[in-house]
């Protein structure tokens, strides 16, 4: 409890987990910061995800014989991002754009997707769990000492994500659609006026948040089982670093995924798992006293 | 179909009829239902009754003060184990519960031993939910979130008591929930007549809510919900502070929840923590929708048709059942949202843009195919 190299592990886990929820709130944050819509689909994005990686392994052992971990995990990665992202742009074309407007409904509507996602991958996977092998080199550990020992598959996590915030940011700052996206995003009408074609930048907007959840699908692959349900498991956490972040701003969901992410593995870690998130979600509500809207937020007028 | 004969009678069902004819049908629909159901199925109705007045509770707050809470599963559960907690005393026969004997504990925890006394549990029923959800409400409607918002933190605290629900093992029951409830007063719960009386005395508690809710919409107090739910801000400006009514509704609500929790509980005889979690609580919204929201007899009538099938259905297809559900979750807010009392009201029926269109596409098509048809002959 005391060696402070113990807490260095849970505060790397915290970070790990922190950068997971992190990949899983910036598309809920998009789309809710830009048609003010929470879908409550998005963990089956996870799942999705999850079991394209899952699937492209199967494949691989079939065509080479040989379980071709080192390989498929990497193929995986963008496949799950397109799998996934093509599946929210179905879904945002075909049921959330009729919905735009009503964001209560547009929970029930979603949740109901949800609940046929799974549903579907219980009939294709079966209702059981499933293991995706890591690929060989990502299970290694790096030992700074011989107490604080850093599983390789954390860092690699942390790495990707970095990577994926790092395309956000060029998509949002450096690109003509982020551009619009923002635009959008400040102002919908005047963006409309001005010819920016809104609905388009919607489905793409919502294509990448369901990419981005679908390649955090990928990421939890490498740490544990994958079922039909694995996405309600996280989908609450990153609702609350949705709401603790602010509307729709990407800073303030980076930190909040950060901090939920600590604290969730610093009080699990001197409690129990299920106290630890008990006292993250009572802190939420207290820290939403101070500050109702999160913790960024944009000015208004 | 129902709208057409509607139109074949106008005006039949306007008025006092409109109003009062289905919530009195529905009632002696229900009262004559144990001479013709089985006794299975007495059981089963007198479930989903307790289960209706949890639909009528998110009714209240949903329909009439615009929160969607997907977290009222918890106050049902709240209100159930409080119950419970009793029964399982009286069962118990003045020993330390099984579950506990099981766990290691040597005697019985503080917070247990009042709930032996009736006059004790009974109170805790609607004292324990609406003392969690004032307090939440508090909370959350003083620093104004509304909407998706509250509907988040609402699940986030379904997923959170119901995990702490199943982490207490030795104080809660764990995963299992209290188990082995035998006997209610002294009444054997597994007695055909103790079970018709409980399903009678659920019909009671129904009809006192129902009773209860139409008091509060129809009331002043009902109709600053309904302006705040339209416009919160233009309340505030009109000199109301909208957090103290909307926490106030919100405990209401709860301890109608908690109601329904407790007559739950010993017509199962058995409570557990899945019925406190994420997946039962949102249900619950989709049997409000289906029924009509807004409408408080839709609630009722959502959560017996909804529950029915649910029953019929999942024991002959178990997998289809969640396709099913999933529809009714899309269905219920893209192509019927004022469900079944609005179709019965004939302001319902919308279709969605996009099939709106195709059916106009289809008439064209038809009409053209007829004329070509008319050429040919």
């Amino acid at each position: 409890m005391t060696d402070p190299a113990a807490w260095a592990v849970q505060i790397f886990n915290g970070l790990s987990m922190g950068s997971i929820f992190l990949l899983v709130a910036l598309g809920l944050a998009l789309s809710f910061g830009l048609m003010n819509i929470i879908n409550l689909a998005h963990g089956e994005f996870i799942m999705i995800g999850a079991y394209t990686t899952y699937s492209l392994q199967q494949l691989a052992i079939v065509l080479t014989g040989t379980p071709a971990a080192d390989y498929s995990y990497f193929i995986s990665i963008p496949v799950a991002f397109l799998v996934a992202g093509a599946a929210g742009f179905i879904i945002e074309r075909l049921l959330i754009r009729h919905l735009y407007g009503r964001s209560l409904d547009t929970l029930l509507a979603t949740w109901g997707v949800g609940l046929f996602l799974q549903q579907l991958a219980r009939t294709i996977f079966g209702a059981p769990n499933v293991q995706v092998v890591s690929p060989s080199w990502l299970t290694a550990t790096v030992d700074i000492t011989t107490t604080l020992v850093l599983p390789v598959k954390r860092i690699f996590i942390i790495a990707l994500v970095m990577l994926c915030l790092g395309g956000i940011f060029w998509y949002m700052f450096r690109s003509n659609w982020g551009r619009r996206t923002r635009a959008v995003m400040q102002n919908r009408p005047m963006a409309s006026s001005l010819g920016v074609a809104t609905n388009q930048v919607d489905s793409l907007t919502f294509a990448l948040g369901s990419g981005l959840a679908g390649v955090a699908g990928c990421a939890l692959a490498l740490l544990g089982p994958i079922g039909p349900s694995m996405g309600t498991f996280y989908i609450v956490d990153a609702f609350i670093v949705v709401i603790l972040g602010g509307l729709g701003q990407i800073p303030g969901t980076i930190l909040a995924a950060l901090l939920i992410g600590m604290f969730n593995s610093i009080f699990e870690f001197s409690t129990t798992a299920v106290v630890g998130k008990v006292l993250v979600f009572a802190l939420v509500i207290l820290f939403l006293q101070w500050k109702p809207r999160g913790l960024m937020q944009l000015r208004g007028r | 179909m129902v709208s057409l004969v509607l139109r074949r009678f106008p005006g039949g069902m306007s008025g006092h009829l409109s109003r009062f004819g289905p919530p009195i049908i529905l009632l002696l629909l229900l009262l004559a239902a144990p001479l013709v159901l089985s006794d299975f199925r007495v059981n089963l109705l007198g479930k989903i009754l307790a289960f209706a007045i949890l639909a009528l509770s998110l009714d209240l707050i949903w329909g009439y003060a615009g929160m969607l809470s997907l977290g009222h599963g918890v106050f049902f559960g709240l209100g159930g184990y409080a119950f419970a907690m009793f029964l399982k005393l009286e069962a118990a026969k003045g020993e330390l519960p099984d579950f506990m004997f099981w766990s290691g504990l040597k005697e019985l925890p503080i917070f247990w031993a009042p709930f032996q006394y009736a006059w004790f549990a009974i109170p805790m029923v609607v004292i324990l939910p609406s003392l969690l959800a004032g307090a939440l409400g508090f909370l959350v409607f003083r620093s104004r979130i509304t909407g998706v918002y509250f509907a988040l933190i609402s699940q986030a605290l379904a997923l959170m008591v119901s995990i702490l629900f199943i982490g207490q093992q030795p104080y809660t029951g764990g995963t299992n929930g209290l188990t082995n409830l035998t006997s209610v007063f002294g009444h054997s719960l597994y007695s055909v007549e103790t079970q018709k009386a409980l399903y009678y005395i659920t019909i009671a508690f129904l009809v006192g809510s129902y009773l209860l809710c139409l008091g509060v919409v129809s009331s002043p107090f009902g109709r600053l919900l309904v302006a705040i739910r339209d416009d919160e801000n233009r309340v505030r400006f009109s000199g109301y502070d909208p957090a103290i009514f909307k926490t106030a509704v919100y405990a209401l609500s709860a301890a109608l929840a908690g109601i329904g929790g407790a007559l739950f509980a010993p017509q199962v005889g058995i409570v557990s923590p899945t019925m406190m979690g994420i997946v039962p609580s949102i249900e619950v919204a989709v049997w409000v929708a289906v029924g009509g929201r807004g409408t408080l007899i839709g609630a009722i009538i959502g959560a017996i048709i909804v529950n029915y099938a649910k029953s019929l259905l999942s024991e002959a297809f178990p997998d289809f059942w969640t396709y099913f559900l999933g529809a009714l979750f899309i269905g219920a807010v893209l192509i019927f949202p004022r469900g079944i009392i609005g179709l019965l009201r004939r302001e319902g029926w919308q279709w969605p843009q996009w099939m709106s269109v195709a059916r106009r596409r289809l008439n064209a098509v038809g009409s053209a195919t007829a004329s070509v048809w008319r050429g040919i002959r």
